[in-house]
């Protein structure tokens, strides 16, 4: 089988057991993008009856509460039931855009354990794009079919079950073997291991038996740990490259029956086979399975909104402003008996200008600091360690400042985001600590990918600030060839984007000796230019400082 | 399901289950704050804990849960003034709750039915004389941070909004949970927490394949799981409330108030809330022990939960200041 068949053929199996029990599993990710394809998938689904929610739901929708329209019609309080009210099945849409208060409010749903199932449909485009990791933590299944859908793929769901999952037995043994596998994995969270025995009763329900067996640990490990698995097993935490495949371990397992795990480790080369390929090319770190960007550090709650919500005030509805309905009611309510006296035979509410309140909202973006690293040979010779000290110092004034962080390095013909926004300095301070230098200075698309970041940002409400750390001998063009002259014009080229898009940009020359062309190239950003000769990290993060409040 | 899961069945973590023991026995010492990464029973620990808290004696109808009827706000309209016995309130903030769910605000539904100007408690009201929840603490909006700072300070809600003019008592316990990859939680708010513990994922194979096994029979044979850990849970909250009983009685010897003293000198903690916190903490601890006297052991018990978030930070340490605490009271107290 293809591998692209393969992940279809597993996504049935998932779609197959959550439809046996969909409240007991709590739920799957499909992260898949809009497509015929995915809407097949939710077809299949469709007996559960899903209830579609939105990132942006309110609580009154969530957990109920007063229809206040229906109400004033009514004048009798006429409650709403909320989604959350009856065990039912979510279909959140968009959900790599829920903010992380939804997904608190979810997750704790699925910690409930009352039968609720939430299918969270991820429609991220980019890698780091994805679920909040609370709610991606408590969902067993992820969903990600490769390639087309086969033209055979279909679902035979398991009908009504003769057993229920939780009266299936699982031996303490089970247990244990999943646990291990788990740890092997270097999953640290305990709720993985005890998904799959979820999983793994209801697979043995499907298929009416009333204690696990062999298969049901199988599939329940396929279906639920590859996508959480931080290593490969064996693997030491701090090794990053994963050991060459033990031809012997396996041929063991094969002929000596008696081998002290032999299941155990039949079902790692399973698990280890469906491991994403990332994984392999060593781009998780070792032992920090967790996705580093994406909501974390409060930043896109920042931008989500805009500033943040005052008290309404009485005022004058003019067109621009928005009326604050809640408050408007709010005021008019205490006095609807005594205005009624004095209009008895007005139907509706009495809502009287001096009534309208109007909302107001203080804005505020927070700022991001880019730092763009430049790590290439040169660089190493001269100054980077001294770099990253200056780079320290500024953490930690931006930590004060309540600023986020996100560092890039460029070296060799790449450029690595090696840390997404954020307000966690020790991670920003591991990665840094971390930094390898060596090879050329594609300066250019150390930029390229700094400006991505910055458009990124600014969007979710962020004010992006770069700060350029480099020693100017630029020798890498964007298109990755080694040509000098061409790469100083490809980045004096990215230096006006950088003006077009009117970011602040500050260049910090760590050469041994200052370069004049670093010096037009920060000209060309519109920018500050900080020549470094033989200062202390002290004397820099003065600079900075000046420059940011400037 | 709803019953929590029982808290003497949670496997290990003892740094978490014994900070939140200690307030327990002494609320005054002002709450825990558990920080750690995903999946280590934070939030079952929370729950749990609602099991192990003595009922309090409150006021039928009162919705600040007064223990007197003399000490019911004005405000609120009380049906029954008998005293009754109710569990220890443990109300959830939940993150993106409202300003208007967290304080309080004009009952709409009173005031669009019947005309009245009534208020509608919020969740600081449930909260009084009980604990207060929040998970994920470090991820809660900046004004909501603001407000709960001020009342946990004064001891008070004020609210004054919509023609409204009212207050009441809030005095509460916060419990907070977060995990640090997240966000660091602001230093007013740290302050705020008695104690702070960091929990980890167990690294020892048995112990998680035993909170695999706990949890799994807590799920599939609910109710012998819980005729025997309500029984473990029964005996924790007995001696919660015997060390209760014995706190006012422990005695202090002058030598640990200078161990104490120098303790906090040594770590150049801002403030003297960490000299208070250390000492209640240490005689809650001494108290749940059955003991009669403080001694130094209890000092070391509870030095890195009482002192670690209390440092003047340095934002690049990553050893995290537990183990900065855990040196400095051995040189200190040798």
């Amino acid at each position: 089988m293809t591998p692209d068949a393969d992940s279809w053929a597993r996504a049935a199996l998932c779609l197959r057991l959550l439809l046996s029990a969909p409240g007991y599993l709590a739920g799957a990710t499909i992260r898949m993008r809009a497509s015929p394809d995915r809407d097949r998938l939710l077809n299949i689904l469709q007996p559960l009856n899903m209830r579609r929610i939105h990132p942006s739901i309110s609580d009154e929708q969530l957990f109920g509460g007063v229809d206040l329209s229906a109400t004033l019609n009514s004048i009798q309080v006429i409650e709403n039931k909320g989604i959350l009210s009856d065990p039912s099945t979510m279909v959140v849409g968009m959900a790599e855009r829920c903010g992380s208060d939804l997904a608190a409010k979810l997750a704790h749903q699925v910690d409930r354990d009352v039968g609720h199932c939430l299918i969270a449909l991820d429609e991220g485009a980019e890698p780091d794009e994805t679920l909040p990791p609370a709610l991606a933590e408590r969902l067993p299944f992820h969903i990600a079919p490769e390639g087309r859908m086969p033209k055979d793929w279909r679902v035979v769901p398991a009908g009504t079950l003769s057993v229920t999952p939780a009266a299936v037995t699982a031996s303490a043994a089970d247990a244990e073997t999943l646990t291990l596998l788990a740890a092997q994995f270097g999953i640290d969270s305990l709720r993985a291991p005890l998904m799959a025995l979820r999983v793994a009763r209801v697979h043995a329900a499907t298929h009416k038996r009333t204690c696990l067996e062999q298969t049901d640990l199988e599939v329940a490990a396929l279906l639920v740990f590859p996508h959480r698995a931080t290593r490969l097993p064996q693997a030491e935490p701090e090794n990053q490259v994963p050991p060459p495949p033990n031809p012997e371990t396996s041929q063991e397992a094969e002929s000596d029956a008696s081998s002290p795990m032999p299941e155990g480790d039949m079902l790692v080369e399973a698990v280890r086979a469906l491991l994403p390929p990332d994984l392999l090319a060593g781009l998780v770190p070792a032992g920090t399975g967790r996705r580093m960007g994406g909501d974390g550090a409060g930043q896109k709650r920042k931008g989500n909104r805009r500033g943040r919500p005052l008290p309404s005030r009485p005022g004058r509805l003019d067109g621009r402003s928005r009326i604050d309905l809640i408050a408007t009611l709010r005021a008019a309510a205490p006095w609807q008996p005594i205005r009624r006296k004095a209009q008895p035979d007005t139907p509706g509410l009495l809502i009287r200008p001096s009534d309208i309140r109007l909302k107001r909202y203080v804005e505020q973006s927070d700022r991001l600091l880019i730092f763009a690293v430049d790590a290439s040979g040169s660089a190493a010779v001269s100054r980077l360690n001294e770099a990253k000290g200056a780079v320290e110092l500024l953490l930690a004034q931006a930590y004060a400042a309540r600023d986020h962080v996100a560092l890039i390095s460029f070296r060799g013909t790449t450029a690595d985001l090696l840390l997404p926004p954020t307000r966690s300095l020790v991670q920003t301070k591991r990665r840094l600590a971390s930094l390898p230098g060596g090879g050329g200075t594609p300066l250019a698309t150390g930029l390229q990918q700094a400006l991505a970041l910055a458009t990124q940002t600014r969007s979710k409400g962020l004010t992006p600030t770069l700060i350029v750390l480099t020693d100017g001998r630029a020798n890498i063009a964007l298109d990755g060839s080694r040509n000098r002259t061409q790469a100083m014009e490809d980045a004096e080229q990215m230096a006006r984007v950088f003006r077009a898009h009117s970011i602040q940009t500050l260049v910090i020359d760590m050469s041994a000796r200052p370069q004049a062309g670093l010096k037009a190239l920060a000209g060309q950003f519109d920018g500050q230019y900080l020549p470094l000769p033989r200062a202390d990290a002290q004397a820099l993060t003065g600079a900075v400082s000046a420059t940011l409040q400037g | 399901m709803n019953t929590p899961f029982p808290f003497s069945a949670i496997v290990g973590q003892e740094a978490m289950k014994q900070a939140m023991v200690l307030t327990a026995v002494d609320p005054g010492i002002g709450g825990v704050l558990v920080f750690g990464d995903r999946g280590t029973g934070k939030s079952t620990a929370v729950r749990a804990l609602a099991a192990l808290l003595p009922p309090i004696r409150a006021v039928e109808s009162c919705p600040v849960n007064s223990a007197k009827s003399a000490e019911c706000p004005a405000w609120a309209e009380l049906g029954s003034k008998k005293l009754v016995s109710r569990p220890t309130p443990v109300i959830d903030l939940p993150l993106g709750a409202t300003e208007d769910r967290v304080v309080g605000a004009l009952d709409i539904e009173r005031a669009l039915t019947r005309g009245e100007k009534a208020f509608e408690p919020g969740l600081l009201a449930r909260a009084n004389r009980g604990y207060l929840y929040i998970d994920e603490v470090n991820l809660l909006e900046d004004h909501i941070v603001d407000l709960l700072l001020d009342v946990a300070q004064s001891g008070e809600n004020v609210v004054e909004r919509e023609g409204l003019s009212i207050r009441h008592a809030a005095r509460f316990v916060l419990v907070g949970s977060g995990n640090p990859e997240e966000g660091e939680l602001r230093p007013q708010l740290l302050d705020r927490f008695g104690l702070s513990v960091e929990v980890r994922s167990p690294n020892d194979v048995a112990e998680r394949v035993e909170v695999i096994k706990r949890r799994d029979s807590f799920e599939t044979d609910h109710a012998a799981f819980m005729a025997h850990y309500g029984a473990e849970d029964a005996k924790i909250r007995d001696t919660i409330l015997k060390a209760r009983k014995r706190l006012p009685k422990i005695a202090t010897p002058e030598p640990i108030l200078e161990d104490c003293a120098a303790l906090c000198i040594a770590l150049g903690s801002d403030g003297l809330r960490g000299e208070l916190t250390l000492l209640r903490t240490a005689r809650a601890l001494a108290a749940y022990q059955g003991k009669r006297k403080l001694s130094r052991d209890h000092l070391r018990a509870v030095a890195p939960s009482a002192l670690s978030h209390r440092l003047r930070r340095d934002p690049l340490d990553e050893a995290g200041s537990g183990t900065r605490v855990l040196r400095t009271v051995d040189e200190v107290l040798g």
